[in-house]
């Protein structure tokens, strides 16, 4: 079997459903025979016709806004949004609609609809076009928050988002989309929501991201591995709702935790994950939980934007510093 | 000075359709449909759909009932847009529709129950399909095109019958980008969807004038290649005529329109509003002689269809209606708490099964001390 990308499981997946089920309709600018500014959907306009595959105007909040038509009347819309940047004018209909409906209409109507948007920095793109907004996302009741970080996933997850009977904002770390290649069997089988994935099994310390953050999170999981230190690795993949029971889980074997997302630090995952462990596992704790994260600025244009993203130094040091805790004092 | 030599490549024309003048008059022939039955119970639509108004405003100010936005004068739009569709279509509203909704077959007491705190309001019994009541500006026009592209989509591919999404909005979200995007998109994927605009001359306090400087609503079709006609809106037979030929072309696959319902607001926004602030009393006067329900009333009198006998027992019926509806308002049992999550998602997550459970307890124990 070949191996592929994250973009091309993406694109994989889509195919998959789009055979399956003819209510999925694919809609975006640039989807159709141009297949994506990133090839998310190469080729799909030419195998399913442009009936499911459609280019649209030029109007984000209008692509948000006809998928939840078309899904409370029972299409199973996949909206694309070329960057995370340009889903802003899209906010209302996905936060004042799509996370709603069913609560409104006291379940008569519902909203199945999924939201793709590459997201994420380090490809030296223009401003606007690198932003990890997720937090915006997560904070909304009604809404699930998927972020994959492997081929794999990217396909299994954007199964279980399209089969979903809610709302779902699909963000891909496109940093990632074609950074390793693994075998991903187009067997339609998803893989859960609401469920986090343990990457990594250590006892010394749990290193908790997600999307393109891994990358540099599991490498250094490696070099402390070279060290003797054994970090466990959690991906979340579902940000909202968040499973906390596994990363608590890894709290009782390592005590430690660092989270690690590219997002600015105020009011990101970070804080609301370390909120959660301080009220279910402050007894585990042998040392404050430590975030590195982006910096509490606007994303910078590229020639600095490797200053922005955590890197694996940035981890190695919090981890130092939960090990070191406290300072001079006992281990 | 040079003036250069310029060549028209477009021009446009606006179009006017009136039945009945302000006086009840007949400006031209009335169209077929317009028998006697039908304007008989056009009027007691409006009428119950104006006692609706009057009882949830009353309700508003004794406290039993919330913020409460009346359609007192533009009661022939509501009913004319509403008994223009077919059943299996589907509507769209806006927050302003007492009048289409109960066409729609929606009933009193879930109106009430919405303005009342209720959700299950919206879980509207015998109109599944239509879209709940919008509040934000302008966003359900973009749901009405979503909900036409999966008519044309049922149809085409999976065989289901032509229908058509109607929906409707004040003079004031024609200022908003969802708008244009929704007539934009509706043009290039010729969507059956028609766009119904209550142009009551305010939004809120401000101004039709200070809205835009578009001399009539309708022309804004132009700009999106599809038909814009602008209609008498306190003329239900022109509202009523305008919106089901509409209708009719979308159903055929001739694409969206724009019907632009000139009317006046004759109360306040909300409850909440006070209306005298702003609007000129002079105008207002103005606007009351122009009102649907008196137009039609004069028509149907001098034509012979209605007198005081008809008046008196329309009058007694729906003060029954709206007897039994209150009383079912005020004798519905108090939603659970936890229905907030239990309409959430399709299955509750484990995530927030703590908080439901939570509130689930401090409800059990509020019932327990207060028992």
């Amino acid at each position: 079997m070949a191996e592929i990308t994250l973009v091309e499981a993406v694109n994989q997946a889509l195919a998959h459903e789009l055979a399956a089920d003819p209510r999925v309709i694919l809609f975006g600018q640039d989807i159709g025979a141009n297949g994506g500014v990133f090839r998310a959907t190469d080729g799909l306009q030419k195998r399913f016709g442009d009936e499911r595959v459609r280019d649209t105007p030029l109007a984000e909040n209008m692509i948000a806004g006809i998928a939840v038509g078309m899904a409370v009347q029972g299409l199973r819309p996949v909206a694309e949004f070329q960057f995370m940047g340009f889903i802003y004018p899209g906010l209302d209909h996905i936060l004042s609609h799509a996370a709603r409906y069913r609560n409104r209409t006291r379940g008569r109507l519902s909203c199945p609809v999924v939201y793709r948007a590459p997201y994420g920095g380090g490809i030296h793109a223009p401003e606007h076009h690198s932003e990890n907004t997720e937090a915006i996302f997560a904070h909304i009741p009604g809404l699930r928050v998927v972020v994959p970080s492997s081929p794999a996933r990217a396909y299994g997850l954007l199964l279980a988002a399209i089969r979903d009977p809610d709302p779902v904002v699909f963000l891909e770390p496109k940093r990632i989309y074609r950074a390793v290649r693994q075998e991903v069997p187009d067997g339609g089988e998803a893989l859960p929501l609401d469920r986090c994935f343990r990457l990594r099994d250590g006892s010394d310390v749990t290193l908790v991201a997600w999307g393109a953050a891994l990358k540099e999170t599991l490498e250094a999981a490696e070099a402390l591995s070279a060290e003797g230190i054994e970090a466990e690795v959690i991906d979340p993949a579902t940000l909202k709702p968040l499973d906390i029971h596994t990363i608590i889980d890894s709290l009782e074997k390592t005590g430690r935790c660092v989270v690690i997302h590219e997002a600015a630090r105020f009011a990101g995952l970070g804080a609301e994950i370390t909120a959660q462990i301080n009220e279910y596992a402050f007894d585990l704790l042998k040392a404050p939980v430590q975030r590195v994260t982006g910096y509490d600025t606007v994303m910078p244009y590229y020639r600095l934007e490797d200053c922005y993203l955590p890197d694996g130094e940035r981890i190695l040091a919090a981890v130092r510093k939960t090990l070191d805790y406290p300072a001079g004092g006992d281990r | 000075m040079h003036k250069p030599r310029l060549h028209p490549v477009a021009s446009f024309d606006i179009n006017f359709l009136q039945y009945l003048d302000e006086r009840g008059q007949a400006t031209q022939a009335l169209p077929d449909s317009a028998t006697p039955d039908l304007l008989q119970s056009l009027y007691r639509q409006m009428n119950l759909a104006r006692l609706v108004d009057q009882r949830a405003v009353q309700l508003q100010r004794t406290g039993r009932l919330g913020t409460y936005p009346s359609s007192l004068g533009q009661e022939a739009i509501g009913v004319g847009v509403g008994s223009a569709m077919q059943a299996d279509d589907v509507y769209c509203p806006y927050y302003r529709e007492t009048g289409a909704l109960l066409e729609r077959g929606v009933e009193i007491e879930e109106i009430l129950a919405i303005w009342g705190g209720d959700e299950r309001g919206q879980d509207y019994q015998h109109a599944p399909e239509d879209l709940p009541l919008c509040v934000p500006i302008a966003t359900q026009l973009l749901h009405a095109a979503g909900v036409a592209f999966a008519l044309q989509y049922k149809q085409r591919q999976m065989g289901e019958s032509a229908r058509v999404a109607v929906t409707c909005a004040g003079d004031g979200a024609t200022s908003k980008g969802d708008f244009y995007e929704a007539l934009n998109l509706a043009g290039v994927w010729k969507l059956p969807v028609v766009f119904v605009i209550n142009n009551n001359q305010w939004a809120i306090s401000v101004s039709r004038g200070a809205q835009s400087a578009s001399r009539t609503i309708a022309q804004k079709a132009i700009a999106a290649g599809i038909q814009g006609l602008q209609v008498d809106g306190n003329d239900v037979i022109a509202v009523r005529t305008a919106v089901a030929d509409a209708i009719e072309l979308a159903r055929g696959g001739e694409g969206p329109a724009l019907i632009e319902a000139v009317t006046y607001r004759l109360c306040d926004h909300t409850t909440a509003d006070d209306a005298s602030r702003y609007c000129p009393p002079e105008q207002l006067e103005q606007a009351r002689t122009r009102e649907p329900l008196l137009r039609l009333g004069t028509y149907l009198r001098e034509q012979g269809f209605w007198d005081d006998g008809a008046e008196s027992e329309m009058q007694r019926e729906q003060a029954e209606v709206m007897e039994r509806a209150l009383q079912a308002y005020h004798a519905r049992p108090a939603e659970s708490p936890t229905a907030m999550f239990d309409h959430l998602y399709g299955t509750l997550p484990e995530a927030f099964l703590e908080q439901y459970e939570e509130l689930q307890y401090l409800r059990a124990r509020d019932r327990q001390e207060s028992g």
